[in-house]
């Protein structure tokens, strides 16, 4: 039984899925308070199932990349989470690869896909999908910059995420109906299907539980405290 | 409950601290550190450290149960800082907490800092008199608090109105050429100097100061002073007498710290001074407390060093005593508070 959580974009939220399907999912909307809102997903999640944490045999986590104060609550509560059960490290999913994963499950277009999603500073975290039938590959990215900023040929790509809806001029393809935050249930069953082997990209497997930063602290704003 | 095991979180700042507590014995105190990472930049860095405590957090926690030959599955409640702090780091230790509860079933509280800093003492030196004296000083803190009941009842005096006393040691160590963190640099150096040399300046201490700012503090013209003094040599091409200087500037320190500390004593009838916080480690304040204290008949209580600095023991000692009282405990939707008052003992 696999708990899934991710505080990568503007959700808050935790899935239980048994291996076959997503059993349970819990979904907070709120980018600013993460760290309130997730521990009672997760005990609201395993009640849905009718589950309790004795129940759990695996932990997996959104390691971004996302606004870092909200993601490491994430990521750290799947470590302590695991730590306390007795099970194995948790492993990370890469967040925009779930949201990939959302469209290649509604269906997706014949087109490569952008995904983009608000990385603050008037930044966006994006990488580029490639849909194939079993699943969306990742052909570039993760990284981060300014919308403006990204290759020509990514920039007018079908888009989804949140970064489409913040830098239009700059990304045009945001797609109608476009899932714009991560669902931690497509983030499990994008898990599961990683390490069965059955997704495009199960050969770069899972990551460790650590957040992709992408971006170094900022010393010098620390520094005029 | 007659002797809870408390699991004690602290990330308040720059130290990852994980602690373990039976009633009012300490187990284990665990502290990974990033102030290495901090020094070159002169100062903790609020994402440095940030990070600093996820990479730590699952270590420590391992370490701590270990060196106190538990399990996990012992602990009957986890206590974590919930403010006051740096937003983002003291959110990865209450994440932490919340996580640790939910995954062992047990209760979970979130505690003020500062009252931890006292609540630490009963390990060391048994149950706390009611009321006891606070002062608290440290890097990110200078507070006097009236403590009536330290898991439930504490009143503030007094704070102060700048630079912490702990601010003060770094921006003078700075000043005079001393590294980071200037504490213990500045404590060292100033044996070898005179602490009358100087006369800098105590900070609300006169007049109509002492009025309306009876127990605040206030060190940031006293770092001005010691600064336009240190110029005033360098610009006559004069040496600068640095054991002098921070002999000086610690005594004015020490002097204000320790003159309202008992004034506070005795304007509210409290036989007992606790100081804490990590400034305590100070030689020259210990000193200068323990000779006014004698003076004046007041039993002073200082936690050992490694108590004093922030550390996971005592946000677990204070867990314990709040499960020995029968408080209740936090929900799993706990906030962390960068500015949790002082009165707000429990979250
Ligand atoms: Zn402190």
């Amino acid at each position: 039984m696999l708990l899934a959580i991710d505080t990568a974009t503007g959700t808050v939220g935790a899935a239980v899925h048994d291996g076959d399907r997503t059993r349970a999912e819990v979904v907070r909307q709120d980018s600013r308070r993460h760290g309130e809102l997730l521990a009672p997903a997760v005990s609201a999640v395993l009640e849905e199932a009718g589950l309790t944490v004795a129940d759990l045999t695996e932990v997996v986590c959104g390691v971004g990349p996302g606004p870092f104060t909200g993601l490491r609550v994430g990521v750290v509560t799947a470590l302590v989470l695991a730590h306390g059960r007795g099970l194995p490290a948790p492993r990370g999913v890469c967040s925009l690869d779930a949201l990939a994963h959302a469209v290649h499950l509604g269906g997706a277009p014949a087109t490569d896909v952008l995904v983009a999603t608000d990385a603050r500073r008037r930044e966006v975290y994006w990488a580029r999908y490639e849909m194939t039938p079993s699943g969306a590959r990742r052909l570039e990215g993760p990284a981060v910059g300014p919308a403006a900023s990204l290759p020509e040929q990514v920039r007018s790509l079908p888009a989804v995420g949140r970064g489409g809806l913040l830098y239009p001029d700059a990304l045009p393809g945001q797609l109608p109906d476009a899932p714009l935050d991560v669902s931690p249930g497509v983030l499990a069953d994008l898990a599961v299907r990683l390490s069965g082997g059955t997704h495009p990209d199960s050969g770069r497997g899972l990551l460790p539980p650590e957040p992709l930063y992408l971006r170094r602290p900022d010393a010098v704003e620390a520094r005029s405290r | 409950m007659n002797d809870p095991l408390v699991l004690g979180i602290e990330t308040s700042c720059d130290e990852t601290g994980v602690g373990l507590v039976r009633g009012r014995t300490l187990l284990f105190d665990a502290i990974a550190s990033s102030v290495e990472e901090h020094a070159r930049f002169g100062g903790v860095v609020p994402e440095v450290a940030s990070r600093a405590h996820l990479e730590a957090m699952v270590p420590t926690l391992e370490r701590a149960c270990r060196e106190a030959g538990v399990r996990l599955a012992d602990v009957d409640a986890v206590s974590v800082t919930a403010g006051p702090g740096l937003a983002g780091a003291l959110l990865v230790g209450v994440a932490s907490a919340k996580a640790l509860a939910l995954a062992l079933g047990v209760p979970l509280y979130g505690v003020n800092h500062l009252a931890a800093h006292v609540a630490v003492d009963v390990v060391e030196h048994g149950p706390l008199p009611e009321p006891t004296l606070g002062l608290l000083v440290s890097g990110g803190h200078s507070n006097l608090l009236l403590v009536p009941d330290v898991t439930h009842d504490i009143r503030s005096l007094g704070a102060t109105m700048d630079d912490a006393a702990g601010e003060a040691f770094d921006k003078v160590a700075r000043i005079l050429g001393l590294p980071f963190p200037g504490g213990p640099h500045i404590d060292r150096v100033a044996r070898e100097g005179d602490q009358v040399a100087i006369d800098f300046p105590r900070g609300l201490t006169s007049g109509r100061d002492l009025q309306r700012h009876r127990f605040d503090y206030s060190f940031s013209g006293l770092k001005t002073a010691v600064a336009r003094w240190v110029q005033a040599r360098e610009a006559a091409g004069e040496p600068v007498p640095v054991a002098d200087v921070a002999a000086s500037f610690q005594e004015a320190v020490v002097d204000v710290l320790t003159r309202k500390a008992l004034l506070a004593c005795r304007e509210h009838g409290v036989d007992d001074l606790l100081i804490g916080g990590g400034v305590a480690a100070n030689s020259r304040l210990r000193a200068l407390a323990q000779e006014r204290c004698d003076a004046a008949g007041v039993r002073l209580r200082v936690p050992r060093p490694g108590l004093c600095t922030d550390n996971g023991a005592m946000v677990a000692a204070l867990g314990a005593q709040m499960v020995m009282r029968g408080r209740p405990p936090s929900g799993l939707d706990l906030p962390a508070d960068s500015s949790q008052p002082v009165e707000q003992v429990r979250s």
